[in-house]
C-alpha cells in the first residue's frame, strides 16, 4: 500500500460498510453480560492496570502533575495488592514534571502532542511540539488526525502527517486519535482506524475528551474489528484506546467484554488496550474495596488526586 | 481468557406446582376422566417440572361450550371496555416477567437473556398492540361492522410458548372472540401461569380456557363442531392434517407453518453486521425459529472471507445452562426434537456436506446440540430443503442476485427471507422478487406486533400481527 491519495481512497472505500443499527445492537448485546464474583474481581484489576490516568486542564499546574502521577504508581495506598494504572496522560508542558515522579516505575508517561485537542495547526508546529513531548521523558504520543483533511477526503494529507509523527516520536509509542464524535459515520471510524493504522499508528484511539460525544461501545466495537482484521491482514497488532465518558466500573467492564468477544484474549493486556480516563478509577477502586471488603467505603476513603 | 463466573437467574422466583388441571371456565378443574396426566421436564436437565392434565373429549366439550356461553356477552362489550382488559393483562405481563421469564426458561430450555429482553416484551407489547385496536376496529378496513367469528380453537408450538399465546389470545380478544388454547406437551407451563394472570386482570370466565395434551387434544379441539375459527402454528405436516379435518366446515382456518428461509448475503454487505445477523438467524433459540435463517445463500466472491468470520464467531457462543445469564444457546427441547436433527444432520454429512461446529463442551444431562454449519450444500441435498428446526445451518453460494433469487425461492416454503447488502436499490430489486411472507434487509428475527407476519406456499397462510392480523379473526 502506497500513501497515494488515489490507493487510499480506494482502499478505504472498498473496506466492507458498517451498519449502524447492527453495531449498536450488537454492542448493546454485549452489554448485557453479567460479570460477577471472581470474574469482576480479575477484571477490576485489569481495568485498573489499563487506565492511562489523565489531567488535561488548562489549569493543570505541577503540583496536581506530581499528585496525579503519585497516585498512578500507588492507585489505592491502603491496599499493597492493588496494581499501579498503565500509564499517566497529559499535556507535553507538563511532562517533565510527571517523568520525575514516574521514573523507573514502569508506569509509562503519556503526552498529548500536535497541538491537541483540534489538530489544526501547521505540520511543523505539530511536530515540534511532539519533538519537545519525547524528548522531556514521554515514551507514549497521543496525536490528533486533522479532522479537517479527513472530512474533506485528503487522506493522502492524514496520512503523510501520521507517518512524520510517528518519526518524530523515534521510540515512543504513537496513539492516533480519530476524534471518533466528529467523524460522523461508523464508516468513517471504520476508515480512518485502517488509515491510521496503514500510516504506522501503534494504538488507535476514540477520542480528546473536548468535544461532546466520546467513546462509546459501538464506536470501539468497529475500532476492535478494525485492528482485528489488520492484524490478519498484515500481521501486526495494534492497541485500541477508549477516551472520555468512561466512568464507572461497570461501564469499564462492557470494554472488557467487547474485546472478549471481538478480538478475544491477545488484546486484554495493558500493552493492547488502555481507558483514558479520570474518575473511572475511583469507582473501579471503591467497587475492588466493596469485593474484598464486603461493604462500600465513602468517596472520602479514596483520593482525589 | 477472561471468564465469566457463573451467573445464574434465581430459579425461586417462579412457583410450580407439583400438578395442574385444566383452565375452563375461569377456573383450574382436574380432567373428566383421570389417569390422563404427563409430565413435563425440563430439557436442560430432564429433571420433571411439573404433571399436567391430559384433556379428553368431555374436558374439550367444557371448554369449547364455557367459551360459546363467554362469546356473547364478551362481544357485546364495547371495544374500550375489552381494551380494558387486555390492556390489564399486558401489565400483568409486564410486572410478572421476571417469573415468566424464569418459567418459559425452564420449561423450553431457552436462554434467560432471550426470554427475558425478546419473549416477555413482544408478549407485553403484542397485548397492548391488540388493546389498542379493540375499540378501533370499525376503522381497521375490514367494513363498517366488522363482527367476531366466535370461538376460536388456537393450537400452538413449543418454541416461544408464551409469545405464540400472546399473537393467538391478544387479537382474538381484541375482536371479541373466546378462545380455547391448546399448548404445546412439552412447554404447557406458561399458558397454565397465563390462565392465572386472566384471573388476576378478572377477565370474565370462559374468555379464555387453556387445555393441555398432547396431538390428541389438539386435533379434538379442531375438529370440535362448536368451534368457528382454527388458529395453527407448527408443522407443516400436522397443519395439512388440520386443513383436511376442517375443510368442508364452516371453520375459518388460519396456518403458520415450517420454513426454509434463504438469508442473503451479498459481497457489498456489512460483513461484521451480516455475520450477527447469520448467527442471530439460525441459533437464536437454538433454530427452533420457523423463520430461522436455516440456508445461508452467500455470494460466491466473498463466501471464504464470510465462513472465516462466521466461524471464528461462532466460537465465541455460550451454550449451556438457560438459566445462566451468560448463556446465548440453551437446551434443545425435547428428545425426540435432538433425534431428529441429529438424523437430519447424519444425512447432512453422508450426503457429502461438510460438517463443522466449533469446540464446545456440552452438559451431560438433558437435550443438547452444539451450533453446526455444512458448507459445500447444494439445493440437492435434504439437509437444503428440509427443516430441521435445530442450530444447524446449510451455505450455499451464489453468483448472481438472479441465481440468489432463484435459488432462495426454489423450495416449497415461503415464510421468511433475509438480504445483507449495502445498496439499498437492490435490497429493495431483490426482496420484491422474493416468495416469503417476511423479508428482512440487513437484519434478521426482528419481530413487531405491529408487523404482519405469515408464509407463502407450504408456510401456511392467513397473516398475524399488525392491522392484517385482525382480519383472521372477523366476519
Amino acid at each position: 500500500m502506497s500513501g497515494s491519495a488515489f490507493d487510499l481512497r480506494s482502499f478505504l472505500h472498498g473496506l466492507p460498510g458498517v451498519d449502524k443499527v447492527g453495531v449498536e445492537a450488537r454492542a448493546a448485546a454485549l452489554g448485557t453480560r453479567s460479570v460477577k464474583t471472581t470474574a469482576k474481581a480479575a477484571a477490576i484489576d485489569l481495568a485498573i492496570r489499563m487506565v492511562d490516568l489523565t489531567t488535561l486542564e488548562g489549569a493543570d499546574t505541577p503540583g496536581k502533575v506530581r499528585a496525579l502521577s503519585a497516585k498512578a504508581l500507588r492507585p489505592d495506598p491502603a491496599d499493597p495488592t492493588c496494581p499501579p494504572v498503565a500509564a499517566v496522560c497529559v499535556y507535553p508542558a507538563m511532562v517533565p514534571v510527571a517523568a520525575e515522579v514516574l521514573a523507573g516505575s514502569g508506569v509509562h508517561l503519556a503526552s498529548v502532542a500536535t497541538a491537541f485537542p483540534s489538530g489544526q495547526a501547521p505540520l511543523d508546529v505539530k511536530l515540534a511540539d511532539t519533538r519537545d513531548a519525547v524528548a522531556g521523558g514521554a515514551d507514549e504520543i497521543d496525536m490528533v488526525i486533522s479532522r479537517g483533511a479527513f472530512l474533506s477526503g485528503r487522506y493522502d494529507h492524514v496520512y503523510d502527517e501520521i507517518v512524520a509523527v510517528k518519526e518524530a516520536c523515534g521510540q515512543a509509542h504513537l496513539k492516533v486519535i480519530l476524534e471518533t464524535g466528529e467523524l460522523g459515520t461508523y464508516d468513517n471510524v471504520r476508515r480512518a482506524s485502517w488509515l491510521a493504522m496503514l500510516a504506522g499508528a501503534d494504538f488507535i484511539k476514540t477520542s480528546t475528551g473536548k468535544v461532546p460525544v466520546a467513546a462509546t461501545l459501538p464506536v470501539t466495537l468497529v475500532m476492535l474489528e478494525a485492528v482485528r482484521d489488520f492484524r490478519a491482514r498484515t500481521g501486526r497488532q495494534v492497541g485500541v484506546k477508549p477516551a472520555g465518558g468512561i466512568r464507572t466500573t461497570k461501564d469499564a467492564i462492557k470494554y472488557l467484554v467487547l474485546i472478549n468477544e471481538t478480538v478475544g484474549d491477545d488484546w486484554l493486556h495493558p500493552d493492547w488496550f488502555r481507558f483514558g480516563a479520570s474518575s473511572l478509577l475511583n469507582d473501579l477502586l471503591m467497587q475492588r474495596t466493596k469485593l474484598t471488603t464486603g461493604h462500600y467505603a465513602g468517596p472520602d476513603y479514596f483520593t482525589l488526586d | 481468557m477472561f471468564e465469566y463466573a457463573p451467573a445464574p437467574e434465581s430459579r425461586s422466583v417462579v412457583d410450580i406446582a407439583p400438578s395442574y388441571g385444566l383452565f375452563i371456565d375461569g377456573e383450574f378443574v382436574p380432567p373428566a376422566s383421570s389417569g390422563g396426566a404427563f409430565k413435563t421436564v425440563n430439557p436442560a436437565t430432564e429433571e420433571v417440572l411439573a404433571e399436567v392434565s391430559t384433556a379428553g373429549p368431555e374436558d374439550i366439550d367444557r371448554a369449547v361450550a364455557a367459551a360459546r356461553r363467554a362469546s356473547g356477552p364478551w362481544s357485546a362489550l364495547p371495544g374500550a371496555e375489552r381494551a380494558k382488559y387486555l390492556f390489564r393483562i399486558a401489565r400483568i405481563i409486564q410486572e410478572r416477567s421476571r417469573e415468566l421469564a424464569v418459567l418459559e426458561s425452564l420449561d423450553n430450555g431457552k436462554p434467560i437473556r432471550e426470554s427475558r429482553d425478546v419473549d416477555l416484551p413482544l408478549v407485553a407489547a403484542h397485548f397492548f398492540y391488540y388493546a389498542g385496536w379493540a375499540d378501533k376496529l370499525r376503522y381497521a378496513g375490514f367494513g363498517d361492522n366488522p363482527r367476531p367469528l366466535g370461538v376460536a380453537a388456537q393450537v400452538i408450538p413449543w418454541n416461544f410458548p408464551l409469545l405464540m399465546l400472546a399473537w393467538k389470545i391478544a387479537p382474538a380478544l381484541a375482536t371479541g372472540n373466546t378462545v380455547v388454547l391448546k399448548p404445546a406437551e412439552t412447554t404447557p407451563l406458561s399458558a397454565l401461569f397465563f390462565a392465572d394472570v386472566c384471573r388476576q386482570a378478572d377477565l370474565p370466565p370462559g374468555v379464555v380456557n387453556i387445555v393441555t395434551g398432547a396431538g390428541d387434544a389438539g386435533r379434538t379441539l379442531v375438529e370440535h363442531p362448536g368451534v368457528d375459527k382454527v388458529a395453527f402454528t407448527g408443522s407443516t405436516e400436522v397443519g395439512r392434517q388440520i386443513a383436511r379435518s376442517v375443510a368442508g366446515t364452516r371453520k375459518r382456518l388460519t396456518l403458520e407453518l415450517g420454513g426454509k428461509a434463504a438469508n442473503i448475503v451479498f459481497d457489498d454487505a456489512p460483513i461484521d453486521q451480516a455475520v450477527e445477523g447469520i448467527v442471530n438467524g439460525i441459533f437464536f433459540n437454538q433454530g427452533h425459529v420457523c423463520c430461522a435463517g436455516s440456508r445461508l445463500l452467500v455470494q460466491e466472491s466473498i463466501a471464504e472471507e464470510l465462513l472465516e468470520s462466521l466461524k471464528r464467531r461462532m466460537a465465541t457462543l455460550r451454550v449451556g445452562d438457560p438459566l445462566d445469564k451468560n448463556t446465548d444457546v440453551g437446551a434443545i427441547n425435547s428428545a425426540e426434537q435432538l433425534e431428529r436433527i441429529r438424523t437430519l444432520s447424519d444425512i447432512g454429512a453422508e450426503e457429502g456436506a461438510e460438517r463443522w461446529s466449533p469446540p464446545c463442551t456440552l452438559p451431560s444431562q438433558g437435550f443438547w446440540f452444539a451450533p453446526t454449519i455444512f458448507t459445500g450444500v447444494t439445493q440437492a441435498h435434504r439437509i437444503a430443503r428440509e427443516e430441521i428446526f435445530g442450530p444447524v445451518l446449510s451455505v450455499l453460494t451464489f453468483r448472481t442476485p438472479d441465481e440468489a433469487i432463484e435459488k432462495a425461492n426454489n423450495t416449497p416454503y415461503g415464510l421468511s427471507a433475509g438480504i445483507w447488502s449495502d445498496k439499498g436499490s437492490q435490497i429493495l430489486a431483490v426482496a420484491d422478487k422474493l416468495r416469503a411472507g417476511v423479508v428482512w434487509a440487513n437484519t434478521f428475527n426482528k419481530f413487531d406486533p405491529t408487523s404482519p407476519f405469515g408464509g407463502y406456499k407450504e408456510s401456511g397462510y392467513g397473516r398475524e400481527g399488525g392491522r392484517h392480523g385482525l382480519e383472521a379473526y372477523l366476519a
